[in-house]
């Protein structure tokens, strides 16, 4: 069903080079800790195919081609005029369907002949509209370029040119139909209408200069039923008999192409594309908001990282959709470093800033754009985190033996390629105890080379070797109730209370200067 | 038809939502007496007065259009008295008229929009004679364009032809719609069409040309069939019944317009009587573009604190031109806060197009005022006071434009004197920069110093002065700020913590009140 049918087009492939043989990692243990189930249940919650759709988002690959090859598609969704050009056809396509199965459920012949036409003159401008949009827009990436080419051969096959043609004359053909209903009583007399003046119209200029501006409306709703009452029935037969044509025609349409005129190399396409569209929705409502995504550039050697203005990208959605604002972050890994501690004060954005580091490598890995001004990442096999849960703490004892036990399978299995997240884990042993537990797990890390957060309140542990970078969580001191969320490499700075105050609020001389133009 | 009283060119947009420092103002410069007083219990103009206090003109020209209107209705009050009297009438006339239109059908919808035209068209008859009969004695462009547009647009022909459509809009003879078939080959944009003559063509009757009309009957017992035709019906009349339903809210409004226009003035009739009967001066200000700053005033009083009944009102005269920046230090119960609130009020009635309660004012319009006066309320709290302060400050600040104008009573004393002067300093700096007005009352005098030496030649200083006998005299003079508050005076003159004022001390049973001097001159 690949299309190679229209004139031997070539096959295409939207996510991912089509004859290329890729191995996926497909894991989920991270997922709910770094709440990229979250993520995912935002972007897949509105669309088609949610089940297909969200298997896509947990696989991921270490195969720079793969990821390359979908960068330049989503690059080429940049292009507004590329992005508005596929939005409209998924959005065509999608009324396509809804048409198809609306028709089906018509009992009265002549209804379920007219949704399928519908469908029709839908699906055709959808094709049409699309090749040509695809003709004149430039492409840069491998995938839309390999359909591009596959439709324009549909577009321009007999099948297509007749189904579009016999569509569209059949359409006209109704369009012209236009009449009258006379009821009196309970008499119906139908006619030809013969361009009686609009009796409202008259009405509402006449009381035109009492206009006031809006007020309410009287319409009255009238639900539109997708059956036929006998009422309307009766019409619609007298009706026929002053159009038998017109009619007619419909009938012989439907009966060449009943509802099976999608093409499967289409249908397929607009499967595809619904990954990239779906996350291209998710990010737009951030962007607008002035947070920034880009492509990040990827490696499987060299373990430098480098993120600038990046953030958790479940709590910015929650955040930006409740009006708030979201606070970027920035680190980076030298070539020697290879594990960040975060200390600080609490509530200060140190999971945020874990997770935020768990997502990127998720993220990376599926080729998607990914928070951040600019990020640099290595591409990691596995990753494994460790999030203390705290209703388990009720079971003090058998959770210390739990996480020991996680620890320790993570440790076995973790290889220099991996990524480890860990947050406050061993919080419920006592301080020593804690601090013997993380720096026991940290050595064997460091010797491993893997990479890693650790969020501790232990801040020796910030400098237990030079591969290790401390991170340091930051609040308004004199104002806890707000936080900075800020986690930087230098501790804050104390500043008189008063003036940190006025800062806060954005009312020093400069501030003010800044605010009123 | 509009009703421009309040703008030359637009409508008054009662609707907008009340700004975020409409509760401050209100608060802060005692409006609610000043609008109760102009409401004297009607809450219809209340809510309108408050209305168009708050919303500010920012152009002369449109503030000099109202004292016009505002001088028409001094001289012809009772002319104004009976508009208004009769657009209410017309209004309660439609609130008899009770139907329950949400969940109508539109031929219920239609039918109680007749009812209320017949009775419109009733009184917008009797408008049109009013403004027949006075249109020579008005010399406002206001009101002149106002009976002007009654006598135009309510003409006999226009009234007549209007009787005509009510009318005709009973259809008795059944509705003769058009329609189109839909994606589903069901019926759809159903249009109501002119109740012309419906004849079938003589050649058609005779069978020699094709068949243009067919039709069926339903059966009497058909109850479903019956529905469902009036129900077409229905879609046919939806339009006309909204246009003749939208019609009657027009017209309404018209009224509705109209009454909140003129209320505005009643008000304003209902303040002056109440001032003048207090002996209080009324004057119409004078507006100037809101660039150079200009401020000067002889004899203005704090109207609020006259409504009050306040026993002697002192009038202050005040030449700030060319001074962005009034500071107003001195001592404690001296008048300070009093003087700013005169010069609040005054500054929103003049930019509503008000009198005001001086004997002379002239002012700069501002593109919007603000107050921020300490809340004493807070002070239990003192360490979330300065917060909420700033809070203010900040909210005011996304607010401000060029040449407002904020009015700051005690500002920034939710913490030590060092600090709040800091923050105060650079706050005002900050907006002078920016060429907004600042009026300061303060007793900080290391803020009031600072200015003192940065920018003399620009900055008035008024300070509370009492008289010999150190009595306050609520007159504020021209004065560089002085170092000392006079707290310690007021606190001597009551007498300190044990004196004889305090009604649990008791034990001096010697002289019953002391008189206040007798206490100061000791």
């Amino acid at each position: 069903m690949e299309g190679a049918q229209h004139d031997g087009t070539p096959a295409f492939g939207l996510l991912g080079p089509p004859d290329r043989a890729v191995t996926f990692h497909d894991e989920r243990d991270h997922a709910a800790d770094l709440r990229l189930d979250r993520i995912v249940s935002a972007i897949t919650r509105d669309q088609d195919d949610p089940e297909e759709l969200e298997a896509l988002y947990f696989r991921r690959t270490s195969d720079v081609e793969t990821l390359r090859y979908r960068h330049e598609v989503f690059r080429d969704l940049d292009d507004a005029a590329v992005w508005d050009a596929l939005v409209r056809f998924g959005a065509s396509i999608r009324e396509v369907r809804s048409h198809l199965f609306q028709a089906r459920a018509m009992r009265v012949v002549r209804q379920r002949q007219g949704w399928t036409l519908d469908a029709a003159a839908i699906y055709c401008s959808a094709v049409r509209e699309l090749a040509t949009a695809l003709g004149e827009l430039r492409l840069g990436s491998r995938g839309l370029v390999g359909f591009r080419r596959y439709l324009s051969g549909y577009a321009a096959s007999e099948e297509f040119e007749r189904l579009d043609a016999e569509t569209a004359a059949c359409k006209a053909a109704l369009a012209g139909i236009s009449y009258c209903v006379d009821i009196d009583g309970g008499r119906v007399t139908v006619t030809r209408s013969g361009g009686e003046p609009d009796y409202s119209e008259e009405i509402e200029s006449f009381f035109e200069r009492f206009r006031q501006g809006a007020v309410r409306s009287y319409l009255v709703g009238y639900r539109v039923w997708p059956g036929m009452t006998h009422i309307g029935e009766q019409i619609l037969d007298l009706v026929v008999r002053l159009y038998p044509e017109e009619l007619g025609l419909l009938a012989r349409w439907f009966s060449v192409h009943h509802e099976g005129f999608v093409d499967p190399g289409v249908h397929r396409f607009f499967r595809e594309l619904q990954f990239y569209v779906s996350y291209r929705s998710l990010l737009d409502p951030l962007s607008a908001a002035g947070l920034q995504f880009c492509y990040p550039q990827v490696d499987v050697s060299s373990k430098e990282e480098l993120a600038e203005d990046t953030f958790d990208l479940a709590l910015a959605d929650t955040l930006v959709s409740a009006g708030a604002k979201v606070v970027t972050n920035d680190y980076r890994l030298g070539p020697d470093e290879r594990l960040f501690v975060v200390s600080g004060p609490n509530q200060g954005g140190k999971t945020t800033f874990a997770r935020t580091f768990g997502q990127l490598h998720h993220l990376a890995a599926l080729g998607v754009p990914v928070p951040g001004r600019r990020v640099r990442l290595f591409l990691c096999d596995r990753i494994f985190t460790h999030f203390s849960r705290e209703e388990d703490l009720s079971r003090l004892a058998g959770k210390l033996e739990s996480d020991l036990l996680e620890m320790q399978a993570t440790l076995r299995s973790a290889t220099p390629a991996s990524v480890v997240v860990m947050n406050e884990v061993f919080s419920s042993t006592s301080l020593e105890d804690n601090r013997f537990l993380s720096t026991e797990v940290l050595r064997r890390l460091l010797e491993l080379g893997c990479l890693g957060v650790c969020v501790t309140f232990v801040e020796e542990l910030a400098s237990l070797a030079s591969p290790v970078v401390s991170m340091v969580s930051t609040v308004v001191p004199d104002d806890p109730a707000r936080r900075t969320f800020k986690v930087v490499r230098a501790p804050a700075n104390g500043l008189a209370y008063a003036l940190a105050l006025a800062r806060k609020h954005r009312v020093t001389y400069a501030q003010i200067l800044e605010r009123i133009p | 038809m509009k009703a421009h009283l309040l703008f030359e060119d637009r409508d008054f947009d009662f609707s907008a939502q009340p700004g975020p420092f409409d509760e401050d103002l209100v608060t802060d410069l005692g409006l609610g007496i000043l609008l109760r007083t102009m409401a004297q219990g009607d809450r219809f103009v209340l809510d309108v007065s408050r209305r168009v206090l708050l919303r500010s003109l920012t152009d002369p020209a449109q503030v000099l259009y109202r004292q016009a209107v505002l001088r028409d209705c001094i001289a012809q009050e009772e002319m104004v008295r009976e508009l208004y009297a009769l657009v209410v009438g017309a209004l309660e006339d439609k609130r008899g008229l009770f139907w329950g239109m949400r969940s109508g059908s539109p031929q219920t919808n239609l039918h109680g929009a007749l009812m209320q035209l017949e009775a419109f068209v009733v009184r917008l008859r009797a408008l049109r004679r009013l403004a027949e009969d006075h249109f020579g004695k008005v010399r406002s462009a206001g009101f002149q364009t106002l009976f002007k547009s009654l006598a135009r647009d309510l003409d006999d022909e226009y009234l007549g032809t209007m009787s005509r459509h009510l009318k005709q809009l009973g259809f008795r003879d059944g509705v003769l719609l058009s329609a189109r078939l839909d994606r589903d080959n069901s019926g759809i944009d159903y249009v109501l069409r002119s109740p012309a003559k419906r004849r079938t063509a003589w050649r058609e009757r005779l069978g020699i040309a094709p068949r243009t009309s067919y039709s069926f009957t339903i059966s009497p017992r058909d109850e479903a069939g019956a529905n469902e035709l009036s129900n077409l019906t229905g879609r046919g009349l939806n339009h006309v019944a909204n246009a003749a339903a939208q019609a009657a809210d027009h017209i309404e409004s018209y009224f509705t317009m109209l009454r909140a226009e003129l209320a505005f003035y009643m008000g304003c009739l209902n303040l002056r009587s109440a001032l003048l009967r207090r002996g209080a001066p009324l004057v119409f200000p004078v507006p100037e573009p809101s660039n150079p700053a200009r401020f000067s005033c002889a004899g203005l009083r704090d109207a609020a604190l006259v409504l009050e009944g306040a026993a002697r009102v002192v009038g202050n005269d005040v030449d700030a031109d060319g001074r962005p920046l009034v500071v107003v230090t001195g001592a404690n119960s001296g008048g300070k806060s009093t003087f700013l609130r005169s010069v609040g009020l005054a500054q929103v009635m003049t930019q509503c197009g008000m009198e005001v309660c001086a004997s002379g004012y002239r002012s700069s319009l501002h593109s919007a005022l603000f107050t921020h006066f300490g809340r004493e309320e807070d002070e239990s709290m003192r360490s979330g006071r300065l917060d909420d302060e700033l809070n203010r400050m900040s909210a005011i600040i996304d607010a401000t434009r060029r040449h407002a104008l904020v009015l700051f009573n005690e500002s920034f004393s939710g913490t030590n004197e060092r600090e709040g002067s800091e923050i105060g300093r650079q706050i005002v700096q900050a907006l002078l920069e920016r060429e907004v007005t600042v009026f300061f009352v303060t007793h900080q005098f290391d803020f009031a110093e600072g200015f003192r030496t940065s920018r003399p030649s620009t900055t008035r200083f008024l300070r509370a002065e009492r008289a010999a006998d150190g009595r306050p005299s609520y007159k504020l003079v021209v004065g560089d700020p002085l170092p000392t508050s006079f707290a310690a005076d007021v606190y001597r003159r009551l007498g300190g913590f044990d004196g004889p004022r305090s009604p649990h001390a008791g034990n001096r049973s010697s002289d019953a009140a002391p008189v206040f001097d007798a206490e100061g001159s000791a």
